[in-house]
């Protein structure tokens, strides 16, 4: 019977996390906006002439138009002059133009977002159905057949390496039962395979916490009273099982979300699904660094988001959770 | 798991891995592992040929006598090209995960100690390195010089002290106010006793694990990297590149890819044993 | 016999492992509507086990064997889980720890609805009225809505009890009941337990607090290594026992303790001459907007014993920490005597697991504390033998000694570096009442010994009054939910 800590005053909850994730969200933008103001400084050659090239064709290009380049990016400037200027334009969301098509970047990532939050939901969804029944089933009986066969398989799982398990779904299911295309984009088909390949690990990890969160509330006193009250095994589990089950899966999705991101940029390259992970791997091969800096600042974002959304998940399941761990 | 950097999927399974775990899986990982640091330390002296040196004529060889895992695309020594590659994984790996380890171990004792003003400074400087995925903050560093190791294994140190500095924190805070160090503080012992008593036995396995996920996810990431062709550049010899470099010819000569493929897969199941699953019951 | 609500019959429990060790032996007895049965018993006595039986909860290394009845129902104890179809609606289990019992994620009125709904079938919006009702009988009309981590331990109490007696089941059944609670809580539990042997159904109750027996009346049974020693009406068995050991256990309860009479208190002569050892005065601890206690003044004399008492959760722990030094009080202040070394206050923790470094040996523990504070390396052993603990325990870890005697090596440990005063929190509340008495009874005479002084905190105010010279009372914030 200890006492618990007073209630933070004041703010709402809900608010209490978007001020903790807009801090993340700042932050997310100062280190991508840091680092590729560095890259373009390191980039060999002079970075006027390259822009102004990718701007007007090489043909085309003049020194006086590499010249106004120079001034406007503040490349003549002192460092921190022009690190200020380009924190300012970030702030702005005045992302500039690819180096490459020359398209504005803005432009190009509002399409390749919608690719990837396809992809990502896709394989999100696929790794709760797979992984959260076979969890629970696993945990309703600790140390039975269900329980070490997803152990085992959630080690090698957790072994395999994303880009192996690619390869390895499109040697079978591409090239020698040729029921589904390895890679493309555009037909529903297309998803399946790089899909598989995000939910796949992650349905390995909410297996494991489904099955230790089950095994936990089997062991629980309030479930045991809730057998004793009088509920059915199957009331029990409906009425006090599921919720409890759910806090730390829900929870556990926070952490998940690293690996769906990092899973992002590894399977769209290997897919060639036109996302911003692919779009960004692409950028780092052409040193397009203003597109660099958009992909890596859209994905830095988009994982605020998620786990903003998570929180206020959290939150709404679970009445003891304060609003920031 | 996959190819996530931030060890907190590590986490989760320290926090929930009691201490009596089978000791069975431990000695098959620690075998596979002497195993694979053995290819990597000794192979080059059982082998006259090196793993960059190509010859055109004999590409895409089957295991034979003369090379004992046949001929990559260049003609190159596949068995030299293993070697060399797990020299390369295993080693930056260990160095940067000691690296995190040590700076990340350090602040967080020192943030639990002392609380206050260095805490928060400390902990906003986590926060930022947080902020992204870890794969994206080492893609990000690494893209300043393409193809160089140090710029590489600096990036995934970079990402990967934060975990040691979270979990780090969170126990020292709780052995630190926990009742037996305030019966060790009122019984007269000091600060040193108190940390090689207390605070370091509940600490050491913890790190041990996590550093075993954090080497198997550096090799990991790097491969990662070299796979979808922005981290190690060729003609270097790393897993991932080499992976990608030898898809092609799958069908053909499915022994070339299996190579480094298995070996990657040894790598990680043995790290993961290792670090220990949790006990099932 | 044939009205009885529960009629038992050569009830034993084994272990399958080892079928020679038994746990329960043979145990019989009936339980008549508008009756209470009280097991008394130490731990380890086997009296939860005969309720789980009982109740069909055993868990699975261990086989019951014996005829059990309920209502007109008659089971084999050995078919295990005969019982569960009666589990609400015939036989209900009052839960150990109320707080741990009620799912956090519910909210308190729906969890009893619950049952309405589930056992008794019930429309929903009947059950919910139902449970209102019956929330709002046991003063918690206000709290319906709230989730339980925001009820305090006396409200979680009367929601559980509200939620296992809604099945309308006839017979309860209810292990240790009063564990860890202070009077007030347990007062609360034995007066719900009336109201249902009024309402006419029937109590069978699990305890080794002789008190509750005596408000409820009934038949008392005393059991001791599986075996039931004594068995009769509560007035015979409590007033006129037959059984050594029951005796043994009513002389343990602290209200018949003896009241120590020592002078030993004033024998360095007259009090006023010297310094106190500790002065505090107006402390005030607050957590946010909580006030924990306020204004609190205390003065301490070399070889005096005090008691700080009050109900769970007021702060009398937090008390005896800020007077130790351990914790800085919100406002105020405490003063040592000057010449006093930095390890004269000590502390006997509540739980003395606490109190140990749990990956190092006892033995390793004790000789670097000597070191440290250039004593012999055994100087703790005379302690060691006065306190009848064997030489061989010190070389477990601290988990794998029993709580009684690693709370007198944690008292052996204290007394080598001879303390001016010992802050016991709690020391005895986990043992049962016989251990509880040889330990305060240990304690006591190896300060007195030193000329020390005691800070006793504990919730059990016979204690505080038969052990210590003067107490202080704090704060009763019962029913204050504790946010």
């Amino acid at each position: 019977m200890q006492l618990h800590p007073p209630a933070r005053i004041g703010l709402h909850p809900f608010a209490q996390i978007g001020l903790h994730r807009l801090w993340q969200a700042l932050l997310v933008a100062l280190v991508v906006g840091t680092l590729t103001f560095f890259l373009l400084r390191l980039l060999p050659g002079d970075m006027a002439f390259r822009i102004a090239a990718s701007r007007y064709g090489y043909d085309l290009v003049s020194a006086a138009a590499a010249e106004s380049v120079r001034a406007e990016l503040g490349l003549d400037r002192p460092m921190f002059l022009a690190l200020l200027s380009w924190w300012r334009d970030l702030m702005q969301l005045n992302l500039g133009n690819s180096l490459v098509s020359g398209e504005p970047v803005l432009h190009e990532l509002a399409h390749e977002l919608g690719n990837t939050l396809q992809l990502a939901g896709v394989a999100l969804l696929l790794s709760a159905v797979i992984g959260v029944p076979l969890g629970m089933l696993a945990g309703s009986r600790p140390g039975g057949v269900i329980d070490r066969v997803t152990l085992a398989l959630a080690v090698l799982l957790r072994a395999l390496p994303p880009f192996v398990l690619g390869l390895v779904l499109i040697v079978v299911f591409a090239v020698q039962v040729s029921v589904l295309p390895a890679a493309g984009h555009g037909a529903p088909s297309h998803i399946v395979l790089p899909a598989l390949t995000l939910a796949l690990p992650l349905a390995a990890l909410s297996c494991r916490v489904a099955r230790d969160a089950m095994v936990s509330v089997g062991q629980s006193a309030y479930f045991a009273f809730a057998l004793t009250k009088g509920l059915s095994q199957r009331q029990a589990l409906l009425r006090h099982g599921l919720r409890n089950v759910g806090v730390p899966v829900v929870a556990y999705l926070g952490v998940q979300m690293v690996v769906l991101v990092e899973g992002v940029v590894i399977v769209e390259t290997l897919f060639a699904w036109p996302g911003i992970g692919h779009a960004l791997v692409h950028a780092i091969f052409g040193r397009d660094v203003p597109m660099i800096q958009g992909t890596a600042l859209a994905m830095g974002l988009l994982f605020v988001l998620f786990n903003a959304l998570i929180d206020v998940a959290c939150h709404t399941i679970d009445p003891r959770r304060k609003a920031t761990s | 798991m996959s190819a996530s950097i931030n060890t907190s999927t590590a986490v989760y399974l320290v926090a929930n891995t009691t201490r009596k775990t089978h000791k069975i899986p431990v000695y098959i990982g620690i075998l596979i592992l002497l195993f694979l640091v053995c290819i990597a330390a000794f192979a080059p002296l059982f082998n006259r040929f090196d793993a960059i040196s190509q010859n055109l004529d004999r590409v895409r060889e089957a295991p034979s006598l003369e090379h004992w895992l046949g001929t990559d695309h260049l003609g190159r020594d596949q068995w030299a090209r293993l070697a060399a590659a797990l020299r390369v994984s295993l080693g930056s790996a260990l160095i940067a995960v000691l690296v995190a380890a040590c700076i990340g171990c350090g602040l967080g004792v020192l943030a639990a100690w002392r609380g206050g003003g260095a805490e928060r400074a400390i902990s906003a400087f986590a926060d930022a390195t947080m902020a992204l995925p870890g794969l994206l903050l080492v893609l990000l560093v690494a893209s300043l010089s393409p193809g160089a190791y140090a710029l590489l294994y600096l990036g995934v140190a970079l990402s990967m002290w934060v975990e040691y500095f979270r979990v780090v924190r969170a126990m020292s805070h709780r052995v630190l106010s926990g009742s037996p160090v305030e019966a060790a503080r009122l019984l007269g012992f000091g600060p040193l006793y108190i940390v090689r008593r207390y605070l370091l036995p509940e600490l050491l396995p913890v790190i041990g694990t996590l550093m075993c996920f954090g080497v198997s996810a550096a090799v990991l990431a790097v491969a990662a990297l070299g796979f979808v062709g922005v981290g190690l550049q060729p003609p270097a010899a790393e897993l991932g590149v080499m992976l990608i470099e030898l898809m092609p010819y799958y069908e053909e000569a499915p022994w070339l890819l299996a190579a480094p493929s298995a070996c990657l897969l040894l790598l990680l199941i043995a790290l993961v044993l290792l670090a220990g699953e949790k006990d099932p019951r | 016999m044939s009205g009885a609500l529960l009629d038992v019959r050569d009830l034993s429990v084994r272990t399958l492992a080892s079928p020679h060790t038994t746990l329960v032996d043979e145990v019989s007895f009936s339980l008549h509507a508008g009756e209470a049965f009280t097991l008394l018993g130490e731990s380890g006595s086997g009296k939860s086990l005969l309720a789980q039986a009982i109740v069909g909860n055993l868990p699975n290394t261990l086989q019951a064997r014996g005829v059990i009845r309920v209502g007109k129902r008659e089971m084999r104890a050995e078919h295990a889980g005969e019982q569960r179809a009666l589990w609400g609606r015939e036989l209900a289990l009052l839960p150990q720890e109320p707080w741990a019992a009620l799912d956090p994620t519910m909210r308190a009125l729906p969890q009893v609805a619950e049952t309405y709904q589930l056992v008794c079938g019930y429309e929903t919006k009947e059950a919910r009225a139902r449970a209102n009702t019956d929330l709002a009988r046991l003063g918690l009309a206000a709290h319906a809505h709230k989730f339980p981590h925001l009820l305090s331990g006396g409200m979680a109490q009367r929601v559980a009890f509200a939620a296992t007696v809604a099945g309308g089941a006839p017979m309860l059944i209810v292990d240790e009941p009063t564990k860890g609670l202070d009077h007030a809580l347990r007062d609360q539990i034995v007066s719900l337990l009336k109201d249902v042997l009024a309402a006419g159904g029937a109590a069978f109750v699990i305890t080794h607090d002789v008190s509750v027996p005596r408000s409820l009346g009934g038949t008392v049974a005393v059991m001791r290594d599986a075996q039931i020693l004594e068995i009769g009406p509560s007035d015979t068995v409590l007033q006129q026992p037959a059984h050594s050991y029951t005796r043994a256990l009513l002389a343990a309860e602290p209200a018949r303790w003896p009241i120590i009479d020592d002078a030993s208190m004033c024998r360095d002569g007259d009090p006023e001459s010297r310094e106190p050892l500790l002065t505090a005065s107006a402390l005030t601890q607050r957590f946010g907007e909580h006030t924990l206690f306020q204004n609190v003044d205390v003065t301490l004399q070399r070889g005096e014993r005090i008691s700080i008492t009050g109900p769970s959760g007021s702060g009398k722990t937090t008390l005896g920490n800020v007077l130790l030094g351990l914790r800085t009080p919100s406002a105020g202040s405490v003063t040592r005597a000057r010449e006093l070394h930095p390890q004269a206050f000590q502390k006997l923790y509540q739980d003395p697991l606490a109190a140990f470094a749990p990956q190092l040996q006892i033995r390793v523990a004790l000789r670097d504390l000597m070191q440290l504070h250039r004593l012999q390396d055994d100087a703790y052993l005379p302690w060691l033998e006065k306190l009848g603990l064997s030489d061989a325990l010190l070389d477990r870890l601290p988990a794998q000694v029993s709580g009684g005697e690693l709370q007198r090596i944690a008292l052996a440990r204290i007394l080598a570096l001879k303390p001016a005063l010992i802050f016991a929190d709690e020391p005895t509340s986990r043992l049962d009442p016989i251990s509880q008495q040889q330990t305060m009874a240990l304690l006591i005479s190896s300060i007195a010994e030193q000329g020390g002084a005691l800070l006793l905190v504990t919730h059990d105010p016979f204690l505080a009054q038969k052990l210590t010279h003067r107490q202080i009372e704090i704060g009763d914030m019962r029913d204050e939910p504790n946010v």
